[in-house]
């Protein structure tokens, strides 16, 4: 079987598995995983940043937040219907991401990560400082009668589960497609040796910049979909915590792979979901794992699989 | 004069702080050519290509390629319009394919066509006696396997001046060997600029050599004529 084959069938399979789901998974575990394919959304638009392209953000919940607020104010102060408002609050991630593109580009190394987490600040206090409008920490309900997109209505559990898979269905692809064609071909070239990709021609800043774009405007998707499935945009999904999480995500899972992003998410989540059942120390197992990640299986989960067992994996 | 020059600089010059490591080169490289650059350790030679494919900013002169003025154009751009420069210190593409080193080189130019991708890849990893290793990981090669392999990266990107920093250097006889046959295969087609210091393929490969001393041009001519220059002797050669 050809190697374009087996990843049409891996993939592929993945998008049937998660579907099967839906019929046979009891409700906590559907409505969890529903959740997880959205946070693993957020993970692979952070995945083309920092798997692919070697450029380490700590400043993604900006690109997150300006998703699931360009979503929510505009249903909330303007009146959009949800399928208007997806597109605001996408566009709004797009628009971010490319200006914090240009400037954050200026920095390589040590300097981009402080500049990016320091961007995110800004943002995360920008949503405090108009509290008026955002409700700041609080924040706001989406209420249930905005929440229909193309007659759907995504308060219902079903249609919120169905909706977030046709979500990562799509951004699967996309990024199956981007990391096969010539492009992504280059991302990865950056991240190995910047000089050589440089020295072959390719115009390096032109590329991380569309990585940039691509990335903060895959994260902004993300942002929109969480807070219209959940009915909720709140200012905690732009603090620090949420930059580092797709962080861990992709590290748990596996940087630079497609499917990396959700085992990761879905990793981290159920493990703070059982620990915190068992103590409210459940960070020290999030911390437990990554320290035992990284001695034992320094590409993450699938990064593991495909050094030993799958070469082929994209 | 007819221009048939490929590449000019005039006064080219890169300080580095006080030190003047290229100071007023004018340099000319007549189409077709092979040409040497050499020079005792510390001359100014890497820093004077450097300066002719964009990685190193010159501090005044100017450079042009194709009778077009390059000097203010990032590297990138360079590369584009047909430069192609193999690095001193081997840098490749250590966790990818042989495969996927030479078709980044090769793709620049032919964008999605992947049969006729694949088929150049082959082309240039034969050409460097590397392809029945297409599929390994770069990192595993030898390390005179690997000059090789940057020697490809540079075919694959069919240029039209291919700027070589020291390709001999950590080759085994045999593969010096190769590599002579390989740059006489190219004469006529491609113009080469080759900083060597192995004298045996200096003088049996080049056309022209140009010395570099302290920066400044010390002599240009035949290796002939270079070998017999009095001033070279006794920079560079020893006492010859």
């Amino acid at each position: 079987m050809s190697d374009v084959r087996k990843s049409l069938v891996l993939h592929g399979g993945l998008i049937a598995l998660l579907l099967v789901l839906h019929f046979i998974l009891p409700d906590y575990h559907h409505g969890n995983l529903a959740r997880v394919m959205v946070l693993a959304v957020y993970a692979m638009g952070y995945n083309v940043l920092f798997g692919y392209t070697g450029l380490l953000s700590l400043g993604h919940a900006m690109f997150f937040a300006a998703g699931m607020y360009g979503m929510g104010l505009t249903i909330q102060h303007l009146g959009f219907s949800a399928e208007a408002a997806l597109v605001a609050g996408v566009l709004a991630a797009f628009v971010l991401s490319t200006v914090v593109g240009f400037l954050a580009l200026r920095t390589t190394g040590v300097a981009f990560m402080i500049v990016t987490l320091m961007f995110a600040q800004t943002g995360y206090l920008t949503i405090l400082y108009f509290g008026e409008w955002t409700r700041g920490d609080e924040g706001f309900v989406i209420q249930k009668a905005s929440r229909v997109i193309a007659g759907f209505d995504v308060s219902d559990p079903g249609n919120r589960y169905l909706a977030a898979l046709v979500l990562f269905a799509v951004c699967m692809a996309v990024i199956l497609k981007l990391v096969q064609a010539p492009f992504g071909r280059v991302l990865i070239a950056i991240r190995e040796n910047e000089e050589r990709a440089r020295m072959l021609g390719y115009d390096v800043f032109r590329h991380k910049l569309a990585a940039i774009i691509i990335s903060g405007t895959m994260s902004g998707a993300a942002g929109a979909f969480y807070g219209l499935l959940f009915g909720y945009a709140g200012a905690s999904f732009a603090s620090v915590q949420y930059s580092i999480f797709p962080l861990l995500w992709v590290l748990l899972g596996g940087a630079g792979t497609v499917t990396g992003p959700l085992v990761g998410a879905l990793f981290m989540f159920y493990l703070i979901d059982i620990t915190s059942g068992l103590t409210s120390a459940y960070m020290l197992f999030a911390g437990i794992a990554l320290v035992l990640l990284t001695v034992f299986a320094r590409q993450g989960m699938v990064g593991e699989i495909r050094r030993r067992l799958a070469p082929w994996l994209p | 004069m007819a221009s048939v020059n490929l590449l000019s600089t005039q006064g080219l010059s890169r300080n580095f702080g006080g030190l003047k490591a290229v100071s007023e080169v004018d340099f000319d490289l007549p189409e077709g050519q092979v040409r040497a650059l050499i020079g005792p350790n510390g001359a100014g030679k890497t820093t004077f290509v450097g300066m002719l494919c964009g990685r190193i900013s010159a501090s005044a002169g100017r450079v042009s390629f194709l009778g077009e003025d390059v000097t203010t154009l990032p590297a990138h751009k360079r590369i584009a319009r047909g430069m192609a420069y193999t690095f001193q210190i081997t840098s490749i593409f250590g966790k990818l394919s042989l495969r996927e080193n030479v078709a980044l080189a090769v793709r620049r130019r032919l964008g999605r066509d992947a049969g006729q991708v694949t088929a150049e890849v082959e082309t240039s990893l034969s050409r460097v006696g590397l392809l029945d290793r297409v599929d390994q990981i770069a990192d595993d090669l030898s390390y005179g396997h690997q000059r090789l392999l940057e020697i490809a990266m540079g075919l694959g990107q069919k240029p039209k001046l291919l700027i070589l920093d020291e390709p001999t250097q950590g080759l085994a006889d045999s593969e010096i060997e190769e590599f002579k046959s390989l740059i006489r295969s190219m004469a006529g087609q491609t113009t080469v600029l080759l900083i060597e210091h192995n004298m045996n393929v200096v003088m049996e490969m080049a056309d022209v050599i140009t010395v570099l001393n302290f920066g400044e041009v010390l002599a240009e001519g035949t290796p002939e004529e270079i070998h017999n220059n009095a001033d070279v002797q006794s920079a560079y050669l020893g006492t010859g």
